[in-house]
This record gives structure tokens, C-alpha cells and sequence, in this order.
């Protein structure tokens, strides 16, 4: 194949042949209405910076106070001047990585399964109802995990049957599995070492986050190119050569991406955990040991504080919870924006 | 180059389909050669099967079940202390992936072996997701089911029921009128703003347009607690007014406004350009253009993403925990004094002892996910087609008003020609065909 460039029949002519000016009047009506889009436009910026600059600057009393102490410090103490959100930071970032390992690979089935096994006229059922799955309120995964997940399913009964205990019992000399005061051979041990856990916090989070990333995900498989996917067939691959060696590729950015705007969800996210966890100010790094604690959680449970030092420590620890996923966000659009799967999907 | 390629088809060593003996010589005198019939009955031949699922890789599946099923039995009964459901499923899930795989090896190779297990794991997992689903909603309907099953439920408040009355007095009309009301406020401020804001950021692209974008998808990762904090600390702090259903729709509008912007931006993006350029190129302004052109053709998809939006806020439980207060009153003023809603209600009621009230609370969320799937459903009714798909009523809306335009524009045209000309009105056959017998 070659490409024949045409030159230019008199390059001369150019000159003489300027191109015209263009001049654009604009009407009254459209005059007003770009100056109405774009107060809008500006209206947002300002809320939206509102927001911002004025959570810098109500955080910064408390920022002074503590300085870089404020990441290190785990007590929360704020009339002693004593207070930081290293417990809570550990704490939220344990619970969206338990969230994360769980719901990555549930998504990934569930995505696979839309985009590739379903039959045609189930697929957007299964769409629409992964969709649903997301706008389920927070607050119902909340009860849910409180009253049946956490006493019936993971921690059941005096003895605490589950997988938190199997995980203590044969996985425990891994410190992240490791309890504290428990003996799971203990006849008359109690459960209550194994409730309130990071581990349970973060499935409750993980089922909120799973169709989120499957959605993302759906999308960018459903996009692999046709031609690649019949090429790999004609090669002789089966169905899930073709997947491995097309799909998954085409789709890596897309998964990571979603799952980046999952982590950021997991990280926010409130209610869930508020329910469920038992707070404790300290770096609780045993995922299945009662106790745990989140930044967002941490507001929750101190709002009503009234005393300014205490707002502006809240308002410090939202901050930082507010730069943690923007920057999980940010590096999940990039990597989305970069893939090549990623042009057109809209996460 | 022909020669080989037909090689290729019809395999090596066979170029050409050679005569098959049974058929008739040749005549010498030439004529039209039929093929001999293959002998059998009319009409016997029997339609091929396309599928590619045979029946033995059916029953692979369910015997290497009923297999993995035994085990196990088995083994929690007889031979090993094992007990518990969960890992008596787990261990039969196992099981059932190895005697599967044993079972295909029987008569297909690696592949094949590896194909069959990862469909298995990835339509297990899809079917996990969908269980999650079902427990979650099913469990809170069956938590829920005794108060949704009294009236008073929702048309009484909290302030003649303690919380240990039964569950004939009391009730949760208090939350439902304070979730109505702060989403209806919340969407008063997002909608028109968001729209406006999403018109801008794709109508006047530039150096500020992009800035704002940045800004708003910074925004979207903003936690919902924050969003609330802020409010709290602006409107109930700093400029001292009460906790009331209006900073809680506040709150949510700050939530929800970066979540309206994006969604409504990407409709917007996905407006065929031809279409905006047809407007133009017509001599329509800018403001028309948008207006009858883009707005109407994003409007499916927008109202989608609105709806999406308000489903999103409406079950948000945290900023209100901040800023809306908590009352057993029913509060018809969202401007002053304390206002429930349902999500809070929720969070309240289940954090008590009293099993009376947890099973108010469940009703409670049972309302609200109702409420939820009501705008889902709404959504995808009003939404769901890509932008450029009418409707059959849109279409004949359309049609109608195309054919108005056009009796319009032969009139005006009829007027024109009348003042015009000197020797009074021109023959109507000299108009264009179409305009006048339409």
C-alpha cells in the first residue's frame, strides 16, 4: 500500500487567493444566553471551590495545632490537644483493601459473565440489575450486614462459627490474621473477639462497591474489538483463550480504572461501616480482631462535638480523607483516559 | 495462485471433486448431466444442530454436582469434625470444580479442560453477585414485612408511639414527608444548575470550561460525610441556624451536584455533531440550536442520569445525619426545626435494643428501597435510548410538527409571493410539490 501524495498544482496561487476574513455576529438571544450558561458554569466553580477552600481553611487551626503530628497521633483527644488520624487512616485504608480483594474479583465474574456467557436477552436485565445493585442505599447494606451478615453468616452463634474464625484458627501466624485474646480451640471462648472487625466493615463496603466496578467494567469488555475476538476464534482458541488473550487485554486499563473508582467509594464511604464497626482510636492493624475505625466513621461519631478545635480536627481528618480518594480518582481517570479501551467509556 | 487456494479447501491431494462412481457416464451427444438422487425418503432430512453445547457436557456438570454433593456429605458426616454451612458449600464448590475438571479430561485436552472451569468460576461468581442482591433486598422485605403490613405505619408519626408500643400505633409518615421534601429541594437547586453547568462545560469549550470540569470531577470524589461536614459547619455553625431539612437538602445538593454535571456532560458529549451542524448550517442561533436540537436529543439520556442521581441521594444517610437533626414530629417546614427522613429514621431505629424498633426501621428501609426502585424504573421507562431514538409518540409529535412547520412555510411563502409580485399571486404549482400537498 502506498500512498501517492498529491503536490500542489501551483503553490504560487496561495498567495494570491487570502483566505477570507470570518466574522461572527452573534445575536441578542445568543449573546444572553452564553452570558447565562456561563454564570453557570461559574456559579458551580465558585460552590464547588466554596467547598473546598473553606474545608482548608476550618482545617487548618487544628493542622497548626498538630503540625505533621497530626498523621502520626492515634488518640483522638482534641481538648488536650492531643488528636490525629493515624488509627482512623489505617483503619480506612485496611477496610477499602479487604473491600477491594473481595469485590475486584466478584466484579470481574459478574462483568465477564454480562459482557461474554450471557445469553442476549438476559444481558441487559443483568445490566439494569447491577445498576439497581448500586443505587441500593448504603444504610440497608448496613442492616443487613448488622443483622445478618455479622450474626448469621460470618461470626454465627457463641462459638463465632465462620470464615473470620477459620481464617484466626489456621491462618492466624500471619500477623494481618492474627486475634488478640482469642483461642479458637477455647470450648468456652465468646465471639465477641471476632464482631466489629475490619473484616466485616469491609465485605459490607465491598458489596457496595462490587457493581460499581462492575459496571465500569462491563463496559469496557463489551467494547474489545470484534475483529480481534473472531480472529482469536479462527486461531482455534476456545472461549476463554479468546478472553485471556483479547478481552482481558483490551480491558486491563478499564479494570483498573474501575477498580481505582471503587477504592475511592470504599474509602468515603460511612454508614456501612459506622454500623457495624466497633471504634477504637488505636492503628488496629489484625483485620479480624473487634475494633477498627474509618476517618468518615470518625466524623460521624464526633460531629456533635462543640467545641471549635474539635470541628477544625474533623475538618482536618476530612480533608485528608478528601485528598486520599481525589487522588485514587484522579489516577483512575488517567489510567482509564490512557488505556485504549478508555477513550470512550464515561467513568 | 487459484490452484492452491482451492488445495486449501478441499484438502491436499483432492484439487478437484473427483466423479463419484455411482454417477452416470457422460452421453456423447451432451445435454444436461443430472446428479443422481440420493436414495431416501422426501422431506426426511433432518436439520442440523447448531448448538455448541452437547449433552454430555450437560451431565459432566450435573454429575460432577451430584459427585461433589456426595463427598462431602460424606466427608462432614462420616469421616472429618468439619460442620458449619459455610464451609460445607465451600468445600463443596471445591470439590465440584476438581471432579469437573476430572470428568471433561476424560475426553478433552488442556484447553478445553481449562475453558470449561473458567466459564464454571466466572458463572458461579455472576450468580454470587446476583444472590448478594437477592439477600439484601429480601432479607430487609422479610425483616420489614410486619410493620409494612399496618396502614398506620405510614400515615402516623413517632409522637404518640414509644418505642416499645406494638406496631399498630406509630408509624413513619414524618420520614417520608422529610425524605420527599429535602430531595425535592436538592433537586431544585441540582437540576437546573447541573444542566446549565453541563450546556457550558460542552457548548463553550476553552481554557475555562476545562478548569471547571477538572473542578467538578474533582468534586465527585468528594465523601458524602464531608459534604455534610460542610454544611455543618457553614450553615449550623458559622452563620448559626438550626439543624433543618433544608441544610440536609443542602448537603445533598453539594453531593449530588458533581454527580448531575458529569453524568449529564457525558449525554451531552454523546449528541451527534452532524445534527448540531445541520441546525447551524440551517441559520438557527447558537441558543436554538441547543435548544431544539441538543436538549431534546440528550433528553432521554440526561433524565436517566438525574434520575440515577436523585437514587443516589435520596438513600444517602450521612450528610443528613449531620445537618437534618432528629425528631419524633412530623415537620412540614423544612426551613425550621429538626426533620427525619427515611435513611435516618433507618439509622436511628436500628441502633436501639427495642426489637420493636428494628423492625421499624427494617419497614422503614423497605420504603425507602421501594422508593428507590420506583425511580429506577421511572428512569429506565423515561430513559435507556440513545440519543436520536424517539419514541412512536415522540415520532409522530415530531411529524406533526414538521408538517405544521411546512403548511407554515408555504403560507408565509404564498404571502411573500403575493406582495411580491406586480401581476397579483403566482400559480401554487410553480411551489415546491411536497409543501403544498403536505
Amino acid at each position: 500500500m502506498t500512498v501517492v501524495v498529491m503536490e500542489p498544482a501551483e503553490p504560487s496561487a496561495a498567495s494570491t487567493d487570502r483566505p477570507r476574513r470570518i466574522r461572527q455576529r452573534r445575536t441578542g438571544s445568543d449573546l444572553l444566553f452564553r452570558g447565562v450558561i456561563r454564570a453557570g458554569g461559574l456559579m458551580v466553580l465558585a460552590i464547588m471551590l466554596l467547598v473546598g477552600i473553606f474545608l482548608t481553611l476550618r482545617a487548618l487551626p487544628a493542622l497548626r495545632t498538630m503540625g505533621w503530628r497530626f498523621l502520626t497521633v492515634q488518640e483522638w483527644d482534641p481538648a488536650g490537644a492531643a488528636f490525629g488520624v493515624a488509627g482512623v487512616l489505617v483503619g480506612t485504608v485496611l477496610i477499602g483493601m479487604v473491600a477491594i480483594v473481595i469485590a475486584v474479583p466478584l466484579a470481574t465474574g459478574a462483568a465477564l459473565y454480562i459482557a461474554e456467557y450471557a445469553p442476549r436477552r438476559i444481558a441487559p436485565v443483568l445490566v439494569n440489575v447491577v445498576d439497581l445493585m448500586a443505587a441500593v442505599p448504603s444504610v440497608v447494606y448496613g442492616i443487613w450486614g448488622l443483622y445478618l451478615l455479622q450474626p448469621h453468616l460470618l461470626v454465627a452463634g457463641e462459638q463465632g462459627e465462620g470464615l473470620p474464625r477459620w481464617l484466626a484458627t489456621y491462618l492466624g501466624w500471619i500477623p494481618l490474621f492474627r486475634v488478640d485474646g482469642y483461642d479458637p480451640r477455647d470450648p468456652i471462648g465468646s465471639n465477641s473477639a471476632l464482631t466489629g472487625s475490619t473484616f466485616v466493615a469491609g465485605i459490607i463496603v465491598a458489596m457496595m462497591v462490587t457493581p460499581i466496578i462492575s459496571s465500569v467494567m462491563r463496559e469496557v469488555f463489551s467494547q474489545a474489538p470484534v475483529g480481534e475476538r473472531e480472529g482469536a476464534f479462527a486461531l482455534g482458541a476456545t472461549k476463554w483463550g479468546m478472553i485471556r488473550s483479547v478481552v482481558l487485554p483490551f480491558g486491563r486499563g478499564g479494570m483498573i480504572g474501575g477498580t481505582m473508582l471503587g477504592l475511592g467509594r470504599a474509602l468515603g464511604e460511612t454508614i456501612g461501616v459506622f454500623l457495624v464497626i466497633s471504634f477504637v482510636f488505636v492503628i488496629q492493624p489484625h483485620i479480624l480482631q473487634n475494633g477498627g475505625g474509618s476517618i468518615s466513621s470518625l466524623i460521624a461519631l464526633r460531629y456533635a462535638e462543640s467545641n471549635a478545635i474539635g470541628i477544625a480536627g474533623l475538618m482536618a481528618a476530612g480533608l485528608v480523607l478528601f485528598v486520599m480518594t481525589l487522588l485514587v480518582n484522579f489516577g483512575a481517570g488517567l489510567i482509564i483516559n490512557r488505556s485504549r479501551s478508555g477513550a470512550a467509556s464515561d467513568a | 495462485m487459484s490452484r492452491e487456494r482451492t488445495t486449501l479447501l478441499d484438502g491436499p491431494g483432492r484439487p478437484y471433486p473427483e466423479p463419484a462412481a455411482d454417477r452416470e457416464p457422460l452421453r456423447p451427444g451432451g445435454g444436461t448431466t443430472l446428479p443422481a438422487r440420493v436414495a431416501g425418503p422426501a422431506g426426511a432430512e433432518r436439520r442440523r444442530s447448531t448448538t455448541t453445547v452437547r449433552r454430555s457436557d450437560v451431565m459432566a456438570v450435573f454429575g460432577a454436582a451430584f459427585a461433589a454433593l456426595g463427598l462431602t456429605v460424606l466427608v462432614f458426616t462420616q469421616l472429618a469434625p468439619f460442620d458449619g454451612l459455610l464451609g460445607f458449600v465451600v468445600f463443596w464448590y471445591f470439590a465440584f470444580l476438581t471432579s469437573y475438571a476430572v470428568l471433561v479430561r476424560l475426553d478433552e485436552s488442556g484447553p478445553v479442560i481449562r475453558d470449561r472451569l473458567a466459564a464454571v468460576v466466572v458463572h458461579s461468581l455472576a450468580f454470587l453477585m446476583l444472590l448478594a442482591l437477592v439477600v439484601v433486598v429480601g432479607f430487609t422485605l422479610y425483616r420489614g414485612r410486619e410493620p409494612l403490613a399496618h396502614l398506620n405505619f405510614y400515615l402516623e408519626d413517632m409522637r404518640s408511639a414509644g418505642p416499645l408500643d406494638p406496631l399498630d400505633a406509630g408509624g413513619i409518615r414524618h420520614a417520608i414527608i422529610g425524605t420527599l421534601q429535602q430531595i425535592g429541594i436538592a433537586l431544585a437547586v441540582t437540576v437546573p444548575l447541573g444542566l446549565i453547568c453541563a450546556v457550558f462545560l460542552s457548548e463553550l469549550p476553552g481554557a475555562f470550561s476545562r478548569f471547571v470540569r477538572i473542578i467538578v470531577e474533582a468534586m465527585t470524589a468528594l465523601p458524602s460525610i464531608v459534604a455534610g461536614l460542610f454544611v455543618y459547619a457553614t450553615l449550623i455553625l458559622a452563620l448559626g441556624r438550626q439543624k433543618s431539612g433544608f441544610a440536609a437538602a443542602l448537603a445533598l445538593s453539594v453531593m449530588m451536584l458533581p454527580i448531575v454535571i458529569r453524568a449529564a456532560d457525558v449525554v451531552l458529549r454523546l449528541v451527534p455533531g452532524t445534527l448540531r451542524e445541520a441546525s447551524l448550517a440551517l441559520g438557527a442561533s447558537q441558543w436554538r440550536t441547543i435548544w431544539h436540537v441538543v436538549l431534546p436529543t440528550a433528553r432521554s439520556g440526561a433524565m436517566t442520569a438525574i434520575i440515577l442521581g436523585t437514587a443516589r441521594g435520596i438513600g444517602e444517610t450521612s450528610p443528613v445525619l449531620l445537618t437534618a437533626g432528629f425528631t419524633q414530629f412530623t415537620n412540614v417546614n423544612p426551613f425550621q426545626a429538626n426533620q427525619v427522613s427515611l435513611p435516618l429514621f433507618t439509622f436511628d431505629a436500628v441502633r436501639r435494643p427495642d426489637p420493636v424498633m428494628i423492625s421499624r426501621g427494617f419497614g422503614a428501609a423497605a420504603v425507602l428501597m421501594a422508593l428507590v426502585l420506583l425511580l429506577f424504573i421511572l428512569a429506565r421507562l423515561l430513559g435507556g435510548r440513545a440519543p436520536g431514538q424517539l419514541s412512536r409518540g415522540q415520532r409522530r409529535r415530531r411529524a406533526l410538527a414538521s408538517r405544521r412547520d411546512a403548511v407554515r412555510f408555504v403560507r408565509r411563502e404564498r404571502e411573500r409571493l403575493a406582495q411580491t409580485t406586480p401581476y397579483g399571486p403566482r400559480e401554487p404549482d410553480l411551489l415546491p410539490p411536497q409543501a403544498t400537498t403536505r
